[in-house]
């Protein structure tokens, strides 16, 4: 059993998400091999095998720095056939979803995504229906693609060290050539929007009155989240509506979600369900949210969130 | 020039997964996904009034006629529906396979998607689909134009926005905030009745029955479960102590 | 003594008649307009259709679109709810030998029935009253037949515009020419967002009224037309569930009695509905007059606390609910109706102006059969020739020749003297039924719901908390609904915001779908009332007690799919 891992990289440095998956493949046992493809990323090549990897497939190529997919899927489909790797493994990104599919489409491959966990005998685990039911899913034929949902697994190093270097060249089809980009803008210090935000900080009826929302802002600042808001708030004209998150508002899964004096209802639960870990702050025992946040506080918003702010401030 | 429209009817309200066959329960109402919306309103303002063909295509049951018609009303001007019972239970390779073969028939210059499916079935369809056309794919649109024979587009990705360019015809697909779909008006949906729509077989657009549905697929739902519940969920009560425990809390997870 | 009708809503129904003010070219005409597709709506659709069918030729006098239906809700049967248990004679009629009753989508012929009497713990039987009598008739889900009955409609030619609400009516020379569609894309102040689409005048040689109970359009045209009822209309708020079950109901289920007092001063009329679904469904129902007096009453938390019966209980165990809906009922009744069912260009059908049979709890079939007549009176004119319709008044006709009009004259007070309390009501009530109706009571006066005066007991403290099993809170309720209303459109209730203490808590109680909530105390005795309007699931009790629904925009409100 051989696994590769597609590892994207991100101004230098790779992306933690990637990471935690090539820890997992290493957990599933047999051979495991990294691909990158980049500018400059034969040298991040050796922190591969950190992650488990015991050889990283690299194609060195500075032309191909630009976060595009197809000229990967090519790179990868070539180190899939060449290699003989029978699982092909993904943490979800912008890029690396159109690789997957991509590479499905090349490889006549099934893949299966959002999936939050894959078993040794290649049974993925998908939620479903709003992370109400857990799906297994299954693969008909190698090779097989995974998609994992973001934040799946830790970037725990494994302590291997560091991987067999081998270098990729491929050529490129036409169509893999075609995009391309003439610009970027890299997100300012104003923070992330609500639905990319890894960490959302959400404000209810329970902050009491409107001036209240900047705990909601102070604590997002501290954590570098974003702010959101219940419909019930942003009825009342306490914040704008491009906050709301719920049914008829947005929805987000940050890896982090914290609650503040929101009972949880299931308009705004069905926006939010799916965040990897809730914490909730509610005064009222009794809240909805508690039934489903992984730490419940029942106490003072007011008391409680400055406090934490600069707890979170203090440590940074 | 032609565009085409790739869109899905969902299921109406919450889904609701059939035991029996463990796929999303399609017998239920349905409606245009609410994402491809985008993508129509997309197609339709580079149209503006000039003569551009907006064709929207699906792949579904019979009903899905319901959302191609709502894609005429806002103002497309042409419906293309493959159904086909063996197309039931298509994953990825093979649903990709069946849209692949109807666009090549239509050889648009623009191909358009939505970002992805509220049943949640589908939110990758479209680099697999420009794959099988072997034109270049550029996804999350937040903003596109045209420009002669090339597709501008402002894609936004976790850290920004990226600029990319690429020559016709290419494939997009456009994310929800790039613009928001307008109403049909009330003589647009009592037009769409009498704009061209075609339904097609697998046949028809030569697809093998054995490409796809179940026979097609390279994957399969082995069963369904309950998720597990929220492991260490805890709860703290009172105001003194509560702010550190967060902290501590956090830092166990990693999350500080 | 406080009345909510003291505070009545800023609302005048003269805002709501117009004329035309779209350009000439721009008006769409059809030539039959039907507002709402419900059963009378899509019934005068189906039967028009019918006609055209033999009659082809009439068609070239309708234009290019000869009839067109138009509905509010997502679709047909998004917004209809109902028990049902149908009379099957005006489907009958409608469908002849196109289709048998065994065609239509329905939960079979009703197989047994059953009425108790309620206590806290308790049931007793009584024999069904004979106006309670449902052998011969059929269940149905209201929603679901009217899918069925839209497809048909569609088939017979029929253009179906949903999601469009018909916001005003157009009056051209003291003529009904038309509707005024609802606009789309406004903010909740009234702006307009990029997608705003304005609303459209549709003129019409013939404009049909269905709307059901609390149409908008029908009250407007009540008032222009001076056509109020010798009576003044009042109403029931009904609210039910649709449960999984694992064992069948194997009869139809009427209570009274518990969880509804019986004391006169409480004015509690009304009971319960359990109707069997096919193998694995039933559905549950509470249906409370709105001529109560205590404003802690909320016949959501009723149903809630009806379900806790130990013989409810136990038709539930293992069961799950899957759909909720609400929906008010006329119940003033013959009295109740209005002085002509047409007016120049116009026609009336269904629960609009009051059509249904409260002691037998019916009203389908009513609504099917007047749409029926609405569509052959309104052909027949047509067919006179190209000048406005002037002789409608063969609909009215019609409708006083049928059986309507004799079921209706039957039970014309019975619903009244429930004024009176349970067991007093409930004597009165039996004489007047054996008596076939023939009783000496004259006109027994019927008070609108909104004028009556307001007590406040501790009614709220009794009903049980949400388990989430068994017992359902609003907001979750809301939300099985379907109702997905975009958040950030104008609010269309209007109420008074500013009323005593009791009104405020008589709306927060009333509404099933928490649309009202206490805001600030105003020190003397006031509070204003805030307004969530997209909970809102149209369910018309508002309208009963002293606001005013009107339509919000098109395609909002609840999706339902098995009321």
């Amino acid at each position: 059993m051989s696994t590769l891992v597609f590892v994207e990289h991100h101004e230098g440095e790779l992306q933690k998400g990637s990471l935690g998956v090539l820890a997992k493949a290493a957990s599933l046992g047999g051979d495991v091999g990294a691909v990158l493809v980049g500018g400059g990323v034969k040298a991040l090549a050796a922190e591969t095998g950190a992650y488990g990897a015991t050889k990283a497939h690299v194609l060195d190529d500075a032309s191909l720095d630009p976060p595009l997919p197809q000229a990967r899927v090519d790179a990868i489909a070539q180190v899939v056939r060449d290699g003989g790797y029978d699982t092909v493994l993904f943490a979800n990104s912008v890029l690396a979803a159109d690789i997957a599919a991509g590479l499905a489409a090349r490889l006549d491959a099934g893949l299966n995504w959002d999936l939050v966990d894959i078993r040794t005998d290649f049974v993925g685990k998908r939620p479903a229906l709003q992370d109400t039911v857990l799906v297994d899913v299954g693969w008909r034929s190698t090779p097989r693609l995974a998609l994992f949902r973001a934040g799946s697994f830790d970037a725990t190093p494994t302590g291997g060290s560091a991987p067999a270097v081998e270098d990729v060249s491929v050529d490129l089809e036409e169509h893999s050539r075609a995009a391309k980009i003439v610009g970027q803008e890299l997100e300012q210090a104003s923070g992330p929007s609500i639905e990319d935000a890894e960490i959302v900080i959400a404000g209810g009826r329970g902050l009491g009155a409107p001036e209240n929302f900047t705990l909601a802002e102070e604590l997002a600042k501290a954590l570098g989240g974003a702010v959101g808001a219940t419909r019930a708030v942003v009825d009342a004209g306490w914040y704008p509506y491009a906050a709301q998150i719920g049914q008829t508002g947005k929805t987000v899964s940050p890896k982090l979600y914290i609650a503040l004096g929101i009972s949880g209802a299931i308009q705004h639960k069905v926006g939010m369900q799916s965040s990897n870990t809730i914490v909730a702050i509610n005064k009222d025992p009794n809240a909805p949210i508690f039934e489903f946040s992984d730490l419940g506080v029942v106490g003072d918003v007011h008391e409680i969130v400055p406090k934490l702010t600069e707890l979170i401030n203090a440590r940074k | 020039m032609k565009i085409a429209v790739c869109v899905k009817h969902v299921p109406e309200g919450a889904s609701k997964i059939d035991p029996a066959t463990k796929r999303i329960d399609r017998s239920r109402e349905g409606a245009l996904n609410h994402f491809d919306a985008n993508a129509v309103e997309e197609a339709l303002r580079l149209k503006g009034d000039g003569d551009t063909e907006v064709v929207v295509v699906s792949m579904g049951p019979e009903q899905a006629g319901d959302s191609l018609r709502k894609a005429l009303a806002m103002g497309a001007d042409r419906a293309v529906l493959v159904s086909d019972d063996a197309a039931a239970g298509s994953d990825l390779v093979a649903t990709s396979k069946i849209l692949a073969q109807a666009l090549e028939r239509e050889g648009a210059e623009l191909v358009l998607f939505g970002q992805q499916a509220s049943d949640a079935d589908g939110a990758v369809l479209w680099a697999a689909v420009a794959e099988r056309l072997r034109r270049p794919v550029i996804s999350q649109a937040a903003e596109l134009s045209l420009a002669g024979e090339t597709v501008h587009v402002k894609r936004q990705t976790e850290f920004g926005y990226d600029v990319i360019e690429a020559p016709l015809p290419a494939v997009v697909s456009v994310s929800d905030a790039i613009n928001e779909p307008r109403y049909p008006s009330l003589k647009g949906i009592m037009g769409a009745k009498k704009k061209p729509s075609e339904t097609f077989t697998l046949a028809d657009i030569g697809v093998a029955a054995g490409d796809a549905g179940e026979a097609g697929s390279k994957t399969e739902v082995l069963a369904l479960g309950d998720p597990p519940a929220r492991a260490d969920s805890r709860k703290i009560e009172g105001d003194a102590s509560a702010a550190q425990a967060i902290v501590d809390f956090l830092a166990e997870k990693r999350l500080v | 003594m406080t009345r909510a009708s003291d505070f009545p809503p800023p609302f005048d129904p003269r805002e709501f008649v117009v004329e035309p003010t779209d350009p000439v070219d721009e008006r769409i005409e059809v030539g039959l307009l039907i507002v709402g597709a419900g059963p009378a709506g899509l019934a005068c659709a189906i039967r028009f259709g019918q006609l055209l069918e033999e009659h082809p030729e009439a068609a070239e006098t309708l234009g290019d679109v000869p009839l067109a239906i138009l509905e509010k809700g997502k679709q047909p049967g998004s917004h209809l709810l109902s028990g049902a248990v149908v009379n099957p004679r005006g489907l009958r009629r409608l469908f002849g030998d196109r289709y048998r009753m065994e065609d239509l989508p329905s939960y079979g012929p009703v197989h047994g029935e059953s009425v108790y009497v309620l206590t806290r713990r308790g049931a007793m039987r009584i024999p069904p009253p004979p106006t309670m009598r449902n052998h011969g008739n059929w269940v149905f889900s209201l929603s679901r037949l009217g899918r069925w009955l839209a497809e048909r409609a569609e088939e017979g030619g029929a253009t179906i515009l949903a999601e469009t609400s018909a916001q005003k009516l157009l009056v051209s020379h003291g003529r009904v020419v038309g509707v005024r569609t609802g606009d789309k894309g406004r903010d909740r102040e009234g702006g307009e967002l990029g997608n705003f689409e304005p609303g459209a005048d549709i003129v019409a040689k013939v404009t049909v009224l269905a709307e059901g109970t609390q149409g908008h359009l029908t009250g407007v045209a009540i008032d222009r037309f001076g056509l109020r009822g010798a009576e003044p209309q009042v109403w029931e708020l009904g609210v039910k569930e649709v449960w999984n079950v694992p064992h069948p109901l194997d009869r139809v289920v009427h209570t009274m009695g518990w969880p509804l007092r019986t004391g006169a001063k409480y004015r509690e009329f009304g009971g319960s509905f359990i109707y069997p679904m096919g193998d694995d469904m039933l559905t549950i129902g509470m249906v409370v007059g709105l001529d109560y007096r205590d404003a802690e009453l909320s016949a959501h938390d009723l149903l809630q606390e009806l379900k806790t019966h130990p013989k409810i209980r136990k038709l539930l165990a293992g069961g799950e609910r899957v759909a909720w809906g609400a929906k008010t009922i006329p119940s003033g009744g013959f009295h109740s109706l209005p002085t002509k069912l047409h007016a120049p260009g116009l026609l009336m059908c269904g629960d609009g102006v009051g059509m249904v049979n409260i002691p037998t709890l019916k009203g389908v079939h009513y609504a099917i059969e007047s749409g029926s007549l609405a569509a052959e009176a309104a052909f027949a004119s047509l067919q006179r020739g190209a000048t406005p319709a002037a002789d409608l008044g063969r609909y009215d006709d019609a409708v006083r020749s049928s059986f309507i009009w004799r079921d209706l004259h039957e039970v014309r007070n019975m619903r009244q003297v429930f004024g009176h309390g349970f067991f007093v009501g409930g004597a009165l009530a039996s004489a007047m039924t054996m008596s076939k109706g023939r009783s000496e009571l004259g006109k027994l006066p019927a008070e609108p719901d909104a004028e009556q005066p307001l007590l406040r007991s501790d009614r709220a403290a009794r009903y049980p908390g949400p388990d989430g099993s068994l017992t359902f809170d609003k907001l979750s309720s809301v939300f099985l609904s379907g109702n997905k209303t975009r958040d950030d459109q104008p609010n269309h209730i209007r109420i008074e915001r500013r009323v005593p203490r009791e009104v405020a808590d008589l709306w927060v109680n009333m509404c099933p779908a928490q649309v009202y909530e206490i805001g600030t105390e105003g020190g003397d005795g006031t509070v204003t009332v805030n307004v969530a309007p997209s909970n809102c699931v149209q369910c018309g009790a508002i309208t009963a007690k002293g606001g005013r629904l009107t339509p919000p925009e098109g395609g909002s409100g609840p999706e339902y799919s098995l009321t």
